[in-house]
């Protein structure tokens, strides 16, 4: 089914506004997602009369927010199809789940002389964490390297990569850059014939598409609430029952005590509140958990369809223009069109598109070593979602179009 | 609109910029590089004495950067170290205020910068680079 893009676009107000009379047009999803008005009005509604502190007070705004918070819980574990709520950890964002695993079940499994697998497309968050334990346990990090111009991950590499059994294999689902989704479910499915522990980054890729842990078959999956319409300050973890219940604490204070003694030390509770020390993001939940009512009763399938249909169109467009390169496959998996220009610097891009209403990406992306790779230090990137439509596509070309004729 | 920042001397400066390869015998060089938007130069002096005898540069930068660098190594030339370093500094207010006092007529075409922060850091980069370069003598 086809998304109703109009109906769509009335629901989001950020597109009210103009840049020197330009309409805006929004083509940094990858970034970060505009709010719809339904996700504003719950957080509004929110704090006015359901904010309290979650867990704690036995008082009727306490009540309705830990209800609030604890059905978020719900929610984000029915998004991601995990077998139970009780299994969703709320983070700060992805980058912060993948620093608790690192730093919890990461230091309980991670020997010297192990390995962690990583992938040459991974965004600095999914990169540096393992990098870092790595060096502190003496353990050994490969990567699986992309094949040229980033057409895909190297499956043939993978394969004989998981093989070895690495102790860990961390990747990322659908990449921040390339324009293409990984086969999580095949790659975990080797992992685990090598009895290899899986972490997926699904920041990308959760709310854009569905995404099913159970099918994937991985043993953590992280993501981010402001990637798909929720406020940003709030995202998950989810891992195996049995993972999550062997994991120490990893930061100390309320919420996540049992007993507390002045002469012995502390009992800890279990999993989720165990990782959940001190007053969690309450408003962020509620708001997020909108955020994913909202996307559900547009469509996940429809979502994806419409992000991946106009980042094709503007793949066949921008080829139109000479020494333009396009990363990542031929035809686009996810939403994601990274590009550069020949003789013409994305900075420069970016400012220009600005300047005509469009928000573009310009830089490293955060992954340093994949643009390196591709011999690209600077890249521009145009991302599209559920709000994004046609004539989006039209004024990124013709932008890109004046842009080299101003500045070559 | 874009004419504030890029005017018709700077477009030419990173178009076809000055002093851009690489410089024989060097005896001071560094590379200097924005993490925000990846530009990324490497500038090379030739020190003779007390006075900056050579400058050029190599590299992938965006038209601010670029044509700073095209200007700054053309301006540097024949100077001595402390007047390279008064100009650093003069050039730094001109960046960031737009003001312009002792400051080279050809460099005035960047006080536009002033006006876009996000673009400041690429308009003083080279001039970042050229401080830590000549602290640093080649091996």
């Amino acid at each position: 089914m086809a998304l109703n893009v109009s109906s769509i676009r009335e629901q989001f107000p950020f597109l009210k506004e103009t840049v020197n009379g330009h309409p805006l047009i929004y083509l940094d999803n990858a970034a970060s997602s505009q709010k719809p008005a339904r996700v504003i009005q719950r957080m509004s509604r929110f704090l006015e009369s359901e904010y309290a502190n979650v867990h704690r007070g036995i008082h009727l705004l306490s009540e309705r927010a830990t209800a609030a918070y604890e059905q978020a819980r719900v929610s984000v574990g029915k998004l991601l199809n995990t077998p139970g709520p009780e299994e969703v950890v709320f983070t700060r964002g992805t980058t912060e789940a993948v620093n608790l695993v690192a730093n919890t079940w990461g230091r309980e499994n991670i020997k010297a002389g192990d390995t962690i697998l990583l992938t040459e497309m991974e965004h600095h968050s999914n990169l540096l964490p393992w990098m870092k334990l790595a060096g502190d346990t003496g353990a050994k990090i490969a990567f699986v390297p992309v094949l040229e111009n980033g057409a895909a991950l190297d499956l043939e590499a993978a394969r004989r990569l998981l093989a070895a059994g690495p102790k860990l294999f961390a990747f990322v689902h659908v990449p921040n850059t390339l324009g293409l989704e990984n086969p999580a479910e095949q790659l975990c499915q080797w992992a685990a014939g090598s009895g290899t522990t899986t972490f997926v980054d699904a920041a990308q890729s959760a709310g854009h598409q569905p995404v099913d842990v159970q099918r994937m078959g991985c043993d953590f999956l992280a993501t981010s609430s402001h990637k798909m319409c929720g406020p940003s300050g709030i995202g998950a973890l989810w891992g195996r029952q049995e993972l999550l219940a062997a994991m120490p604490p990893w930061q100390y204070g309320g919420e996540m005590v049992d007993r507390a003694y002045y002469d012995k030390p502390a009992t800890f509770r279990s999993h989720p509140a165990r990782f959940e020390a001190g007053t969690p993001a309450i408003l962020e939940a509620a708001g997020w958990a909108e955020a994913i009512a909202f996307l559900n009763d547009t469509g996940l399938e429809a979502i994806r369809d419409h992000s991946i249909s106009l980042a094709n169109l503007a793949a066949t467009r921008l080829r139109e223009i000479d020494g333009l390169r396009i990363f990542g496959p031929e035809n686009r998996q996810s939403g994601i069109v990274t590009f550069s220009i020949e003789g013409v610097h994305a900075h420069d891009v970016a400012f220009f598109a600005n300047e005509r209403g469009l928000a573009l990406r310009a830089g490293h992306h955060c992954a340093q070593p994949l643009m390196r790779k591709l011999g690209s230090p600077s890249s521009s990137r145009a991302s599209f979602y559920l709000y994004n439509d046609t004539p989006d596509v039209e004024a990124l070309v013709s932008t890109l179009k004046e842009a080299v004729a101003f500045f070559r | 609109m874009d004419n504030e920042l890029y005017q018709a001397v700077l477009l030419q400066h990173s178009k076809k910029p000055r002093n851009f390869g690489p410089l024989e015998n060097p005896t001071h060089a560094a590379d200097g590089h924005n993490a925000l938007c990846g530009d990324e130069i490497s500038l090379a002096l030739r020190v003779e004495g007390d006075t900056v005898s050579d400058a050029k540069f190599t590299g992938s930068a965006c038209a601010i950067c670029t044509a700073s660098a095209s200007l700054m190594t053309g301006e540097i030339k024949g100077l001595s170290r402390e007047a390279v370093q008064t100009l650093a500094t003069n050039f730094r207010h001109l960046a960031i205020e737009g003001t312009a006092t002792d400051v080279p007529k050809k460099l005035e075409v960047l006080g536009g910068v002033h006006q876009f922060p996000q673009r400041v850091k690429c308009a003083v980069l080279p001039w970042e680079t050229l401080a830590t370069a000549l602290k640093t003598p080649v091996a």
